[in-house]
């Protein structure tokens, strides 16, 4: 392999670096959104349950 | 869809650049640089123009969603800036033994293109979010789009003649029709990988800033 060929490879391979790179953090972000969202779901669960077993104790001070 | 658009045209424009385009005379090997470097430099010249487009939108309507539409165009520019850099670089250490020529106004004028771009992320940062900082950052973006024409053409304006320029009026010395559909081919492989890449970079960041909404509505 001549230099000159060296070169237009290492070209062409850093581009590749690049996107095989940006494509690896992407995967990390996605995997760190869909934590959160678990997360988001979880607490937007609990809240439902809150207030599903607080609502009893509401509805007579609404009649009062 | 774009994203598969541009893997297979980049796949494409690859393997014709390597087996099929002839050897252009004079530059060997090395000319095989050009269709990668030249189409890159194109992608982040059009996504810093889309950016400022953006901005432009942003300013005249003033819908928050062009800010983030902006930041993320500049974003893609500035990789594709980088990968603009290295892949010149790379061809300036072949071609003139050198890994970096201050005396060529094109690529001291991209290096200055690129750290003006750099230094609108620390704009960025550096005020609060909001819509002062919307339209500082729009501002800005639009200032840069400036430095694109002034770029693009300084290769012709530059009395160095170091710098290969590639398309001319001199028909004898434009790209034979096989270079110029390789070149094409390369240059839509880009087009799309950046369509494909900008298009993924929004969605995460629209999502992102949804769930820190999301977030802060349930605390």
């Amino acid at each position: 392999m001549t230099s000159a060929e060296k070169y237009a490879t290492a070209a062409y391979a850093v581009v590749l670096a690049v996107v095989l790179l940006y494509v690896v953090l992407y995967a990390f972000k996605l995997s760190r959104l869909q934590r959160e969202v678990a997360e988001l779901a979880e607490l937007a669960a609990r809240r439902k349950a809150d207030t599903d077993a607080g609502e009893p104790d509401r509805e007579p001070e609404r009649v009062a | 869809m774009l994203a598969l658009a541009g893997v297979v045209l980049l796949v494409t424009g690859v393997v014709m650049a390597f087996y099929w385009v002839p050897m252009a005379p004079g530059e060997g090997f090395r000319q095989r640089i050009f269709y990668i470097h030249v189409p890159v430099a194109l992608t982040a010249y059009a996504c810093f123009a889309w950016g400022a487009w953006k901005a432009l939108r942003l300013l005249w309507k003033r819908e928050e969603r062009y800010d983030l539409e902006s930041y993320t165009a500049v974003h893609m520019g500035t990789i594709f800036g980088v990968l603009t850099l290295v892949t010149g670089s790379i061809w300036a250490r072949t071609s003139w033994g050198v890994w970096w020529s201050w005396g060529d106004r094109q690529l001291v004028l991209f290096l200055i293109l690129f750290l003006f771009y750099c230094a609108y992320f620390m704009l960025r940062y550096a005020v609060e979010p909001g819509p002062r900082r919307e339209r500082l950052s729009a501002v800005y973006a639009l200032l840069g789009v400036v430095l694109i024409p002034v770029s693009f053409l300084a290769i012709r304006l530059a009395e160095s003649l170091i710098h290969p320029t590639v398309f001319t009026r001199d028909v004898n010395e434009n790209l034979t029709s096989s270079q110029l559909g390789t070149f094409i081919v390369c240059l839509a492989g880009t087009l799309c990988l950046a369509g494909a890449l900008y298009k993924i970079e929004l969605t995460g960041k629209r999502l992102d800033r949804q769930l820190r909404e999301l977030r802060r509505a349930l605390a």
